[in-house]
């Protein structure tokens, strides 16, 4: 599945939060979202997954309206993970895979969620409460839900956010390891540069609601004359508007 | 003790209450429903002692039907509000699910939840008071039915002012049925109510449905046209439910509320 991002703006009453932004994301690759907090980039994430309505503009995935009856088809497609959202505490980590499992249709859903425990190392903590779990095993079901489906487009927000870099690099290798495995389109916001760096084939820069500057890690960084994607983010969120 | 800490910490609560227009009601609320509630009972025994001679467990029957009408109400808001307080909304609303697969969800969830807490009471009332409400025979059933579709009803309007407000507006959800008891003519025939407000009691199921409990259970009378007006009404007002569900879905999409709607 690609996504195709055209003309999206966002108001909320006077606050223009997204301005006209246009973007492709191909299949099967990876593109980075960044940008300092309040850019706009989870407004964007909620309009791809038809949970705000673009105040003009479309998303168009598989060149299907997000925003429209095809809604349930796509979602089945799709997934998100993000550290800001729960699931159930007071359910086990098995019962919240299963209820999710059963809203995506997932069939074999016991083979499904077998098979995601083992990738995840979820099975010493499969029966205990999601409420009860560290926040690097919280993250990991989180994931483990949102591959439940085998989605054909993935949206991590901020995925590693608060793990410790052991748990941290387990995740991003994860991420790695199912991209080469799996045929999947995956749009990542993140505020770790490595992460970036390493996961993404191509990166957006966002800034007070435009896209500022796009291309990849390698562009980005010769562009704006810096060592490192770091360097180049600092650059970019402290320069004035540069439009891209 | 030093004043400006207390200050400060009071400020804390009225900055949160002044920016909260269902906290402002919430506080009013409750003493202005006391008063029209005990006012109206209060007046009814004053001028009709009598009413209830020799009709032993109507007050109670009332109580055990009005409490089901509460259950299934509270049941509904609760598992709504148990998706906001365990920040699990936006998985919910981007998982391939349709409103209409969620208000089903929660409708056919919220009869187990209302039976749960519901049927101890009932076979509790038997023994202790010599109370049961299957006295009231078949027609229970379909009382049973309207209460239920009404509750449901109040139910998705106040997870519409949920998906409107956010969380602030969990106090209305608590106090949404007991808005009604007053109008609802629960422990009391309409009459006692005044002239104007009788003509909004009629337009709610409740008049009806209780009406008719009464009437059963003392001139041991069915009326089913009283019956089918209440599920009438009843059906209309989850219609109207689902309408207003519908509007507060597309509003909270278009203020981006779904997804910080725990926050």
């Amino acid at each position: 599945m690609d996504i195709k991002v055209k003309n999206l703006s966002k108001k909320f009453n006077d606050l223009l939060v997204v301005d006209n932004i246009n973007f492709t994301l191909e299949k099967n690759k990876t593109l980075g979202l960044l940008g300092p907090n309040g850019c706009g980039k989870t407004t964007s994430i909620g309009m791809m997954l038809g949970l705000i309505t673009p105040t003009s503009g479309e998303v168009l995935i598989d060149n299907k309206n997000v925003d429209n009856s095809n809604r349930s088809d796509l979602l089945s497609r799709m997934n998100f993970a993000s550290p800001y959202i729960e699931l159930p505490k007071k359910l086990t980590v098995k019962q919240n895979l299963e209820v999710y499992g059963r809203l995506y249709g997932v069939k074999d859903l016991k083979n499904r969620i077998s098979e995601i425990s083992e990738d995840l190392n979820l099975n010493n903590f499969l029966n205990k409460k999601t409420g009860e779990l560290s926040s690097g095993q919280k993250n990991r079901v989180s994931l483990a839900k949102s591959l439940i489906n085998k989605p054909d487009v993935l949206f991590l927000d901020e995925p590693t956010a608060s793990l410790d870099p052991d748990i941290g690099d387990f995740v991003r290798q994860y991420i790695e390891a199912y991209k080469s495995k799996n045929q999947i389109t995956i749009l990542l916001a993140s505020h770790n540069m490595k992460e970036v760096e390493r996961l993404c084939d191509t990166i957006i820069m966002m800034k007070e609601g435009h896209i500022v500057d796009r291309g990849t890690c390698k562009d980005l960084i010769s562009r704006h004359g810096r060592d490192n994607l770091e360097d180049t983010f600092l650059k970019i969120a402290r320069s004035k508007n540069e439009m891209a | 003790m030093r004043w400006h800490k207390i200050y400060g910490l009071s400020l804390r609560h009225i900055y949160l209450i002044r920016s909260s227009f269902p906290r402002i009601l919430d506080l009013i609320y409750w003493p202005s429903i006391q008063v029209f509630l005990w006012g109206f009972i209060s007046e009814f025994f004053t001028v009709s002692s009598s009413y209830y001679n020799n009709t032993v467990g109507v007050i109670l029957t009332a109580a055990i039907l009005y409490d089901f009408l509460f259950r299934s109400s509270i049941s509904y808001n609760m598992m709504f509000l148990e998706e906001i307080w365990s920040r699990n909304f936006t998985n919910l609303f981007i998982a391939p699910i349709k409103i209409s697969e969620i208000i089903a969800a929660l409708t056919m969830t919220a009869i187990f939840r209302t039976l749960i807490g519901l049927v101890p009471a009932v076979l509790l009332a038997i023994p202790l008071f010599g109370v049961s409400i299957f006295k009231l025979g078949i027609p229970l059933i379909f009382l049973l039915i309207a209460l239920y579709i009404f509750g449901i009803s109040l139910g998705l309007f106040v997870t519409s002012g949920l998906l409107r407000f956010g969380p602030s507006f969990e106090n209305i959800a608590w106090a949404s049925l007991f808005f009604l008891a007053p109008l609802g003519c629960i422990y009391y025939p309409i009459e006692i109510l005044p002239n104007t407000l009788q003509i909004i009691a009629k337009a709610l199921p409740l008049v009806h449905i209780f009406e008719e409990m009464r009437n059963i259970l003392i001139n041991k009378t069915i009326n089913q046209i009283e019956i089918l007006v209440s599920i009438a009404i009843s059906l209309l007002y989850f219609f109207l439910g689902i309408v207003v569900f519908y509007i507060a879905y597309y509003g909270a999409k278009k203020r981006g509320t779904l997804i910080n709607i725990g926050e």
